[in-house]
């Protein structure tokens, strides 16, 4: 009997070593994340915004300039500086001139992975969404990543249709994802095969937010004349 | 022949020191995809093009080094009862580091990586390391241990990203191989193109082995 205790004694840890070893092991990954996360924070912090402003440039064709502005339901539109950028922003794109090429909108929505943020421009004179970037996206390499390079699945984005009806509150036609190969209309998007999910995923993001967004822009275009 | 003699010798040796054996034998007697059949899900679904596949064994050596440190660093610590439990918490640990650090290097490289990146997490070889070497042995081995099997399973990465990138897209690292006129075998980017080229390779590595 002694035998057989001295057994099981030598093969177990108390409960207060398991305690100890699991709590200890788990103060020290959580203070190497948490180092980690703060020690690149700032840095990540700044390196997005700066991808964020070159995707600007790339989604409103001629612009030199951008600047960002808050939107409030009771205020509408204000300019806000570089570290007040919360809540719903939208960048405006201006020309050597001065002059407004159009705005860019951050919108999202569940991929075939996880959530996609995309910036698409649009362009007030041709009331078209005129360029899109991927902001953040976990779709399948080689796959779904074909969002971004498939030269067919960008050429929707030149000039897609969002124009407003007489009255300027709602668009015309909404922008939906269509099959591969069956785009008829101009706000249409054209799917990719083989990345179906990620590629209508984009058309109806911009679907989505086009027609939330289309007619308060419109309706405040003044606000973003060139500060 | 003499030649032949001298090289033989040189592996010989390289072969007898305990130290090198630990490292040598991730690159080729146990590598862990040609042999080991390890880590299989981001082999088969990272492997689509040589760039992906590059990036994600170099991400997943630098995971399995640091785990295999720690690991054998708590090994007289870490009570048997919790010790998957402790191992996967490092592990996961490692891969959310590496996370942020690569965020922090560029945004453009973590955009490009990020799908797979948190995979890291569930590749068997780290914990199978971690379990059947790290905590049974001292630092210096489990660090060779570590880079043996990392270069290893980089290069078995490699191997099937570069077949399946050549074929699939006509190119190896995004440079184009054959003419324009080439008709891309669409197939073997795609999951079934995974199966086949590993089917493929596993059998040339293993001819070879004999």
């Amino acid at each position: 009997m002694t035998e057989v205790n001295t057994t099981y004694q030598s093969n177990s840890a108390s409960s207060g070593k398991m305690l100890r070893a699991m709590v200890g092991i788990g103060i020290l990954c959580a203070l190497m994340i948490v180092l980690t996360y703060e020690g690149t924070l700032p840095r990540v912090t700044r390196l997005k915004a700066e991808a964020l402003e070159r995707a600007i440039f790339k989604v409103i064709p001629g612009t030199e300039k951008t600047s960002a502005f808050r939107y409030e339901e009771n205020n509408g539109f204000s300019a806000v500086g570089d570290g007040e950028k919360t809540g719903k922003i939208i960048y405006a794109g201006y020309d050597k001139n001065e002059q407004l090429t159009g705005v860019a909108i951050e919108a999202s929505g569940m991929g075939y992975a996880d959530v996609i943020r995309i910036l698409y421009g649009y362009d007030f004179t041709r009331q078209a969404v005129v360029g899109f970037y991927v902001l953040e996206s976990k779709e399948t390499p080689g796959l779904g990543d074909k969002i971004e390079k498939d030269e067919n699945f960008l050429s929707n984005f030149i000039a897609l249709d969002a124009s407003l009806n007489d009255d300027l509150t709602n668009l015309k036609n909404k922008i939906i994802p269509v099959k591969s190969g069956a785009k008829k209309n101009k706000w249409e998007v054209d799917c990719i095969t083989g990345a179906t999910i990620s590629s209508r995923t984009i058309g109806e993001i911009i679907g989505e937010s086009t027609e939330e967004w289309v007619p308060v822009i419109f309706k405040n275009k003044e606000a973003f004349n060139a500060p | 022949m003499n030649n032949q003699k001298n090289k033989t010798g040189f592996i010989a040796a390289l072969e007898k020191s305990p130290s090198t054996d630990e490292f040598i034998k991730g690159l080729w007697k146990d590598n862990p995809v040609f042999v080991q059949v390890l880590g299989m899900c981001p082999v088969l679904a990272v492997s689509n093009t040589a760039e992906n596949a590059l990036a994600m064994g170099l991400a997943t050596a630098f995971v399995l080094l640091m785990s295999n440190i720690l690991v054998s660093s708590l090994r007289n610590f870490i009570p048997k009862q919790v010790r998957i439990a402790s191992y996967i918490l490092i592990i996961a640990t490692f891969v959310t580091i590496t996370d942020y650090a690569i965020q922090a290097i560029s945004v453009e490289l973590h955009k490009a990586l990020g799908a797979f990146i948190s995979l890291i997490v569930v590749n068997c070889l780290i914990l199978s390391r971690a379990e059947a070497f790290a905590s049974k042995n001292t630092i210096g081995k489990s660090i060779l241990d570590a880079l043996g099997m990392g270069v290893g399973f980089t290069f078995a990465l490699l191997c099937l990203g570069a077949v399946r990138e050549l074929l699939g897209n006509g190119s190896i690292f995004n440079i184009a191989i054959f003419p324009d006129n080439f008709q891309e075998w669409i197939v073997m980017i795609l999951p079934a193109g995974g199966f086949f080229t590993l089917a493929i390779w596993l059998l040339v590595f293993n001819v070879f082995k004999k």
